[in-house]
């Protein structure tokens, strides 16, 4: 799988996601934000950071970049999107994703393991999985407050595209397992498509035992099943 | 470029040189006396300013150079030693690692958030400066009582300034320490240590190296801040120093990430041949000290410097300390090359100048000379002071406090460990490190909250262990030990994960020089790590000196901080402090002594900074050390964890909480010949608490003997959730290990996150 890491100015984990897809057996390229072209993508990262500075809202003046152009024509013709925290921001402020990302609860940065659990694994981007696993990825985040009308949360409850959510350590959502005050312990969702995923944990950071977990590979997993299976182009 | 005596013409809007303005700059008569030899004539304001700032403590050391020289600097292993941007070390497989470690106390002082934030700017940039990209920071704070409000705002401002720098530029916090004691009342100490990683065959320096090659500025637009910064940080706080909140810089940490790809690529396309941070003493600094190394000249056109002001003059611009800003020197006809380079990362890069033949340090303002002055003495001719110094009568007196009534004192154990738990030097810094970003680059194999923390060099099973440490109260009571202690806890703290020490940066906070007893402080703190640092082999690679920290003649305990830096061969093989299985056997390597002086049960429960701080054997603790790393190699540990604050009973209580993931019950007996307090809460050094499988036990014991390490199983961890049980003669302490959590990971959050919290200033 060829997977392009959009990088803007501010994103920091473009070299985690890189490497994620390396470890992952795919061919990772960076795409310079003022750079155009996906014609070889199989995939898009649009990877965490701070692209901007985040001095206005978070993502706000990211989705202006020409690449951001292209990721969006990408995405309407189908091709996967995944957008990890401050990308999963910008996806939202580019109207790839529904809702947005408030400061957090408590208007402080938070660095830990989180708990997360499986809420369906029939998406291209959590078949690896296994129903209703329980999984522990890093977060670190300031603005990973997940909002929307309650409509449209109904709506991503009823399609099934609550794709994580935070719980605690037994696996229940809890006030105590959700960090940052998300709509109903929402972490990771996706399009109507289906094709454009966004999370605040970093599964990017979650690829090997010895920096603490190897939960995130699924994400990667999934994404290349989907790719190599039937119908793959 | 004539090297003929050029004519300097003072502005018209120029002061007067005074001696009330000489003086305003921080020279004294004799200082300014070896200006006007040096020169010949009167300097004019410009060139005053420039002197001031070179000469200014922060930038000529010169209180401190001569004792510095007292250290060891030198290993095989070491690449860049003191000089540089940063201190460079070889770490094998060609890899090579830039560390350093500066302090940012005064501007934190008024300005806590900026202050804080801009130190961790700075350190950055010195990491990157040199070629390397950074890859973890830590940081080593001190404030006042946590109870005061006003402590509460500065720690919450430093907190959040770091935190939100760090965060944005995207480098893992790996560790670092944090204490609060009424002797950082008003001179909070900020301390940030970054470290950096590249191929050791891509080392750059900060020379002005080739002649007719193209000085550049690069990054951020000059502004107005930070004028006269490394002046202030130069001298003694008051009440006036609110006053110079305009002199602490104000950061900007997207423009610092972008400066750190462009650098690193400018440096990679070979355009350019020398490099550096425009931090204290902005231009100035940089420009003469890059010419210096060189032993060249420069000459700069102050009229070319992108600016963000109008009509700021030469005096400004040239001590201007806005950030985000760097020196760079470019290859004769390369610079639009390195222009488009900077042009890719939204940034700006503006021709200066040029690299000259005549060793002078030349400023031009629209092609008229406004200072003209020879780089080696504005760069080496600042006078150092040997100063005398003689110990204080009352930190002698202090010393000498008997604490037996310490020692035998009784009442209920375990509600005093419940006390020094929930007292903020011992409890959890859980609060802080969760507001860093300890996991971006996916490289932190130990993340704060232990002792040292370990990052993974990419490609390899190497990694990198770093820590900061130093007891200040130790210090104030004895600095030659304390010193000799700090060095020795840091070594520890890196064998416990299985690191092998290798090499150190230090930052000494002190206060004024000029004081006798002060001095005293500096030169004994200098020997005891110097004696340490030539025992274990670790070179002191760079650091920095922060004096001065005083506010209305009241000086902070002297504060060493050492950074160590330790490698670790394979990074599947590292070792964590918190207990792995019920079951396990409690080893405890080393002696208890009971030593009781300086210690953090006679400040919490009898309010006292007194007594002869513990004793500190170095080669025993080397011994020790190889044990240490050996045990940790062959794998037969479940934990290690330092003996440090607090004694065998806190040491005990941190293993048992871990970071909070999870917490075990412990059964302990001590059989010590001593009262239960110096049992439970004595700090004597080299101790290592350790657990292990019990068919693993033998093999420890008998490793620690053939390193004639005392070792000794004192009990073992019990079930999870259990009951913390100590037994020390006929007393000791058994309590849930709940209620220890609760005071342990409650006590900072209890002060920080009450309704009273202080709120930080702004952002800018």
């Amino acid at each position: 799988m060829k997977v392009v890491v959009v990088t803007f100015p501010g994103s920091n984990c473009d070299q985690d996601c890189h490497r994620a897809v390396e470890l992952s057996g795919g061919e990772p390229r960076y795409l310079w934000h003022r750079e155009r072209g996906l014609s070889d993508a199989d995939a898009v990262i649009l990877p965490g950071g701070f692209a901007y500075g985040d001095y206005l809202r978070a993502g706000s003046i990211a989705r202006f970049s020409p690449a951001m152009e292209d990721v969006v024509a990408f995405a309407r013709q189908g091709g996967p999107v995944m957008a990890i925290c401050n990308g999963f921001q910008i996806a939202c402020e580019a109207g790839l994703l529904p809702g947005a990302l408030m400061r957090n609860r408590t208007v402080r940065f938070h660095s830990f393991d989180q708990y997360l659990r499986i809420e369906t694994t029939d998406t291209m981007w959590t078949s690896a999985y296994e129903p209703g696993q329980i999984l522990s990825m890093p977060v670190a985040h300031a603005e990973g407050n997940y909002e929307a009308d309650p409509d449209t949360i109904d709506r991503l409850e009823e399609d099934g595209r609550v794709l994580l959510r935070y719980v605690d350590a037994t696996g229940a959502t809890s006030e105590e397992g959700n960090p940052n005050g998300s709509a109903r312990s929402i972490a990771g969702i996706m399009n109507e498509q289906g094709n454009v995923m966004g999370l605040m944990p970093h599964p990017d950071r979650a690829m090997e035992a010895v920096v603490g977990s190897v939960d995130g590979r699924g994400v990667f997993q999934s994404l290349a099943r989907h790719l190599n299976g039937p119908g793959a182009k | 470029m004539s090297s003929a005596a050029t004519e300097v013409t003072p502005r018209a809007s120029d002061p007067e040189i005074t001696p009330e303005l000489v003086a305003d700059h921080g020279l004294s008569t004799e200082e300014y006396e070896r200006i006007l030899a040096a020169l010949g004539r009167e300097p004019t304001f410009t060139e005053l300013g420039v002197f001031s700032a070179m000469w200014s403590e922060h930038c000529g050391y010169k209180n401190s150079k001569r004792l510095l020289r007292l250290l060891p600097t030198e290993a095989p292993w070491v690449i860049e030693g003191p000089g540089e941007n940063a201190g460079v070390i070889d770490v094998g497989d060609g890899w090579a690692v830039a560390f350093k470690i500066e302090s940012h106390n005064h501007p934190s002082a008024v300005e806590p958030y900026q202050g804080a934030a801009t130190g961790v700017g700075g350190i950055l940039r010195d990491i990157f400066t040199m070629g390397a990209r950074p890859i973890a920071t830590l940081n080593s704070l001190r404030f006042g009582d946590l109870d005061d409000g006003r402590v509460r705002y500065l720690f919450g401002g430093v907190v959040k300034g770091i935190g939100d720098y760090g965060n944005c530029v995207g480098i893992p916090s790996l560790g670092g320490e944090v204490y609060f004691d009424r002797g950082y009342e008003d001179n909070p100490i900020v301390n940030a240590m970054a470290i950096g990683l590249m191929r050791s065959d891509e080392l750059i320096t900060g020379a002005a190296k080739g002649i007719g090659n193209t000085l550049m500025a690069v990054g951020a637009r000059t502004g107005r801040d930070g004028i006269h910064g490394a002046t202030f940080a130069s001298e003694e706080l008051s009440e006036e120093n609110e006053a110079k909140r305009p002199q602490v810089q104000v950061g900007d940490p997207f423009t610092e990430k972008l400066l750190l790809e462009a650098s690193l690529e400018l440096i990679g396309s070979g355009a350019i041949t020398g490099i550096q941070d425009m931090g204290a003493a902005g231009l100035t600094s940089s420009a003469s000290e890059m010419a210096g190394r060189a032993g060249n000249g420069v000459e700069i056109d102050v009229a070319l410097v992108p600016v963000r002001e109008a009509r700021m003059t030469p005096y400004e611009i040239l001590l201007s300390e806005s950030q985000e800003r760097m020196l760079v020197i470019a290859e004769t006809g390369r610079e639009d090359e390195v222009e488009r380079i900077l042009r890719k990362w939204e940034l700006e890069a503006a021709v200066i100048g040029q690299v000259t033949d005549d060793g002078m340090f030349r400023v031009l303002e629209n092609g008229t000379v406004v200072a003209d002055l020879p780089s080696l003495p504005l760069t080496q001719g600042c006078p150092t002071y040997e100063r005398p110094g003689v110990e204080s009568k009352e930190v002698e007196e202090l010393r000498k406090r008997d604490l037996s009534h310490v020692s035998s004192s009784h009442g209920d154990l375990t509600g005093q460990l419940l006390d020094l738990m929930s007292s903020p030097n011992l409890s959890s810094k859980r609060w802080l490190f969760q507001q860093y970003d300890t996991t971006v680059r996916a490289a932190s194999v130990i993340r704060p909250g232990g002792g040292a923390g370990v990052v993974r060099l990419p490609g390899t099973r190497r990694g990198i262990a770093a820590t900061t440490d130093c007891n200040g109260r130790y210090c104030f009571l004895h600095p030659r030990r304390g010193a000799a202690i700090a060095v020795a806890e840091a070594a520890r703290n890196l064998v416990c994960v299985g690191a092998v020490p290798t090499a150190v940066t230090n930052n000494l906070n002190f206060g004024s020089p000029l004081k006798p007893a002060i001095y005293h402080q500096l030169r004994e703190a200098v020997l005891g790590i110097a004696e340490a640092c030539l025992l274990f082999e670790t070179p002191v690679t760079g650091g920095n000196v922060s004096l001065y920290n005083e506010t209305d003649g009241a000086a902070i305990y002297p504060t060493p901080v050492i950074g160590m830096l330790g490698v670790v061969e394979d990074v599947e093989r590292v070792c964590r402090h918190a207990f792995t299985r019920t079951g396990d056997a409690i080893v405890l390597l080393g002696t208890n002594k009971g030593e009781m002086g300086g210690s953090e049960y006679a400040y919490v429960l009898h309010d006292l900074v007194a007594g002869d701080p513990p004793g500190v054997d170095l080669l025993a603790e080397r011994e020790l050390q190889r044990a240490m790393i050996a045990m940790v190699q062959e794998d037969l540990l479940g934990s290690a964890h330092d003996c440090a604050e607090g004694g065998l009973a806190c040491t005990l209580v941190e293993s048992a909480l871990g970071n909070g993931e999870r917490s075990f019950g412990i059964d302990v007996t001590l059989t010590d010949e001593m009262a239960p307090v110096p049992t439970l809460f004595g700090e004597s050094q080299g101790r290592i608490v350790v657990s292990c499988r019990p068919e693993r036990l033998a093999h420890v014991i008998e490793l620690a003997g053939s390193h004639n390490v005392p070792c000794v199983q004192i009990g073992q961890v019990s079930a999870p959730e259990g009951s913390f049980r100590i037994r020390a003669g006929t007393s000791g302490v058994d309590l849930p290990v709940r209620d220890l959590a609760d005071a342990f990971f409650g006590a900072i959050p209890a002060r920080m996150d009450s309704p009273a919290e202080a709120t930080p200033a702004p952002d800018a």
